[in-house]
């Protein structure tokens, strides 16, 4: 394999991590600071793909989706909040599972009902269009850079808005001890309500970045759900810098692992076996990697202390 | 009173309980009862959508009709959970009395509902799942399928690229068996060289590795299957990569089911089939048009072979003069096959597999908008599944 392929996976890797990273961001956030388990976190993923092809195909452009579907995003998380996951901060984790799972199947299928179950089609902005040759023969999509992009600025104003901010020092402070903080006299409910909107609005504006490259179809969010729990973990859990570090530490395993893991096994086996073995285990690599992080440290690699 | 009154009613349901095997018996005589197994739940409810309209709309241009007799439609939805299919297939055949099992989207399913169904001899149709399980030794008399075996379509995609002089092909596949099948009859037919074969995961959201791969293997061509969303993202992540100059010859990756969320990003790539919905012949063009006119979006082949799959239901029916108790002359009437297809030619060979030829079709833009298949030339002629000749039928 050339340097120059080795790179390009590189970047491929980055890029796919930034995008978990949009995902997972919101997803640690509500469970550092909530301690409260959401796996409905994939289907705000999947509804803000939805809203932005929506509102895309009704504007006319891929921006007006993008504009209008941020906050209406916004709004169902709130909903939501207000409706079901308002009622479970006070239960066991087990509670939690089960009704933010209730809620999967419910809005899945509330997705398919409204939206039918054929994938949608999202145009690539036209600004973002065409792609810039990398290495011979293969363009790298403009769109994809952008997607890096907009995950970094995500990430950087997340930090400032995390560790610059009084709202922010309230998040870390719930975070570390909430009943301190609510003794302090913050309205801690609404500090919890107005972190999981964010989360929400975050998950959808993952999903709205994705819809142009990956299809747009009920039951989108469940596959990055489970890939976002792995970054939360080996970031550790409640912590932004963790959760981004370790989305691009969990994008580079995926995609180098995919690239180089047949080849590596070629050098143990015949070419046929080799590949298949290789593509098995290039699938459990990024498991095998947070078996390995936690071992080591079973607070992940940037826990957020606790008091 | 009370008592009186509770046993009047009692004895009012259990008249209409005694009453029942006789109106059941009376309504056998006159319909048919067809079971028919969709996937309707999960994210591949759209396949199963096109296979019942398709059967339903086969059913309305026999006004209602198989055969001359009434159709009444239980409708099965698998839930793509094969012991879901089989609970609710037998509850078809044990409380609904289904005539035939007519369906099935997915090999598995159907795995999973054959001996239930068969083995209260009862005639199962499958009109997409053509597994080669049931091709070869597995072969059942009383299982029919009007779709195709699956080693088929894939070998029809190596003879096309044999066909075209291609030397090097990259192939990528899911990995799980039906991906290797793929490669399996792919190369079956294809004997230049295979540059690489690339497993992906059944989950895999982006490609942007493997399209890095197949830029710097530089093949002549392209050779995938990737079903459902999968091929949503190959197809338009492969464009978006600038790969589009590199034939892309696929396998149930582009069709009238996933091309509206594929559109332009799928323009010229091909697929194989034994049917398109440009198949220029009467029955075809007025199934098209209807199906259109009624659902508004253009039917892929799960519509077309369910289509069939009422077409010979009510051929067999009329053969028999709707003596269904017949299972011998009933089976006869099934095999002559005396239809007309919207694929033109259609027959069974022994293994109750299709006979029939194989197109390379391609991705088009019709006039309207829309996007379909179109048959770009005939591949194989007359073909017989590779595994019928191991079907001793009993």
């Amino acid at each position: 394999m050339s340097t120059q392929l080795l790179l390009v996976q590189a970047l491929n890797g980055l890029q796919f991590g930034v995008l978990l990273f949009l995902v997972a961001a919101g997803l640690t956030l509500v469970f550092g600071v909530m301690d409260f388990i959401n796996l409905a976190h994939g289907v705000q993923y999947m509804l803000g793909a939805y809203l932005g092809a929506s509102f895309a195909a009704w504007t006319g452009g891929f921006w007006a989706g993008l504009v209008l579907a941020l906050p209406v995003a916004l709004a169902c998380g709130l909903v939501l909040e207000v409706l079901v996951f308002r009622h479970l901060y006070d239960r066991d984790h087990l509670s939690q599972v089960l009704a933010t799972f209730g809620v999967i199947l419910f809005l899945n299928q509330a997705v398919r009902a409204i939206w039918g179950t054929a994938p949608l089609q999202v145009p690539m902005p036209e600004l973002l269009t065409g792609g810039i040759t990398l290495m011979p023969g293969l363009q790298y999509p403009v769109y994809r850079l952008a997607i890096l992009g907009a995950g970094l600025a995500t990430a950087g104003l997340l930090w400032l808005l995390v560790e610059r901010t009084r709202v922010g020092a309230l998040v870390r402070a719930g975070a570390t001890n909430a009943p301190m903080v609510a003794a302090l006299g913050v309205d801690i409910r609404r500090l919890f309500m107005l972190v999981f909107g964010f989360g929400a609005m975050l998950a959808g504006f993952a999903g709205v970045m994705a819809a142009p490259i990956l299809s747009v179809e009920p039951g989108m969010g469940d596959t990055v759900l489970i890939l976002a729990f792995v970054v939360i973990v080996i970031g550790g859990i409640g912590s932004v810098r963790g959760a981004f570090l370790a989305a691009l530490l969990v994008g580079l395993i995926e995609t180098l692992g995919r690239s180089l893991m047949p080849d590596l096994m070629r050098l143990f086996l015949a070419p046929s076996p080799a590949r298949q073995a290789g593509a098995a285990i290039a699938s459990m690599l990024v498991y095998i990697a947070m078996a390995a992080i936690l071992a080591v440290r079973p607070q992940g690699l940037f826990p957020v202390r606790t008091g | 009173m009370m008592t009186i009154g509770r046993r009047g009613v009692l004895g009012g349901v259990a008249a209409g309980v005694l009453a029942m095997p006789a109106i059941r018996a009376r309504a056998q005589q006159q319909g048919v009862k067809i079971g028919l197994v969709a996937v309707q739940t999960g994210p591949q409810a759209a396949l199963g959508t096109q296979l019942r309209d398709g059967f339903l709309l086969g059913v309305k241009h026999l006004d209602g009709k198989l055969g001359g007799l009434a159709v009444q439609v239980v409708d099965i939805d698998d839930e793509l959970r094969p012991e879901v299919a089989v609970t609710k297939t037998r509850a078809a055949l044990e409380r609904d009395k289904v005539d035939f099992v007519v369906g099935v989207v997915f090999s598995n399913i159907l795995q999973a509902i054959m001996r239930p169904v068969t083995e209260t001899n009862t005639f199962l149709i499958s009109t997409n799942a053509g597994p080669s399980t049931f091709a070869g030794r597995g072969c059942n008399p009383f299982f029919f399928t009007t779709s195709y075996n699956n080693d088929q379509v894939h070998s029809v995609m190596g003879q096309a690229a044999q066909d075209e002089g291609y030397k090097r092909v990259f192939i990528m596949v899911p990995n799980y068996q039906a991906g290797r099948d793929a490669v399996h009859g792919f190369k079956s037919r294809f004997k230049g060289e295979v540059v690489d074969e690339v497993y992906v995961p059944l989950n895999q959201l982006d490609f942007s590795a493997e399209l890095a791969r197949i830029a710097a293997a530089k093949p002549d061509a392209l050779f995938t299957f990737m079903p459902g969303g999968l091929g949503v993202n190959l197809v338009r992540q492969y464009r978006q990569a600038g790969l589009a100059n590199i034939p892309f010859l696929s396998t149930f990756t582009v069709d009238e089911a996933t091309l509206p969320a594929q559109q332009d990003a799928a323009l010229g790539f091909f697929s194989a089939a034994p049917w398109a919905p440009n198949m220029d012949n009467e029955q075809n063009r007025r199934f098209v048009r209807d199906f259109e006119a009624a659902h508004n979006y253009v039917p892929g082949s799960y519509a077309a072979q369910a289509y069939d799959g009422a077409m010979l239901l009510d051929s067999a029916i009329r053969r028999v003069k709707g003596n269904l108790a017949d299972k011998q002359a009933l089976r006869a009437a099934l095999e002559a096959a005396d239809f007309r297809s919207v694929r033109g030619n259609f027959k069974f060979g022994t293994n109750h597999y299709p006979v029939q030829d194989f197109w390379l079709c391609k991705v088009a833009k019709r006039p309207d908008g829309k996007f379909q298949t179109e048959t770009v030339r005939k591949v194989l002629e007359n073909n017989v599944d590779p595994f019928a000749a191991e079907c001793r039928m009993r």
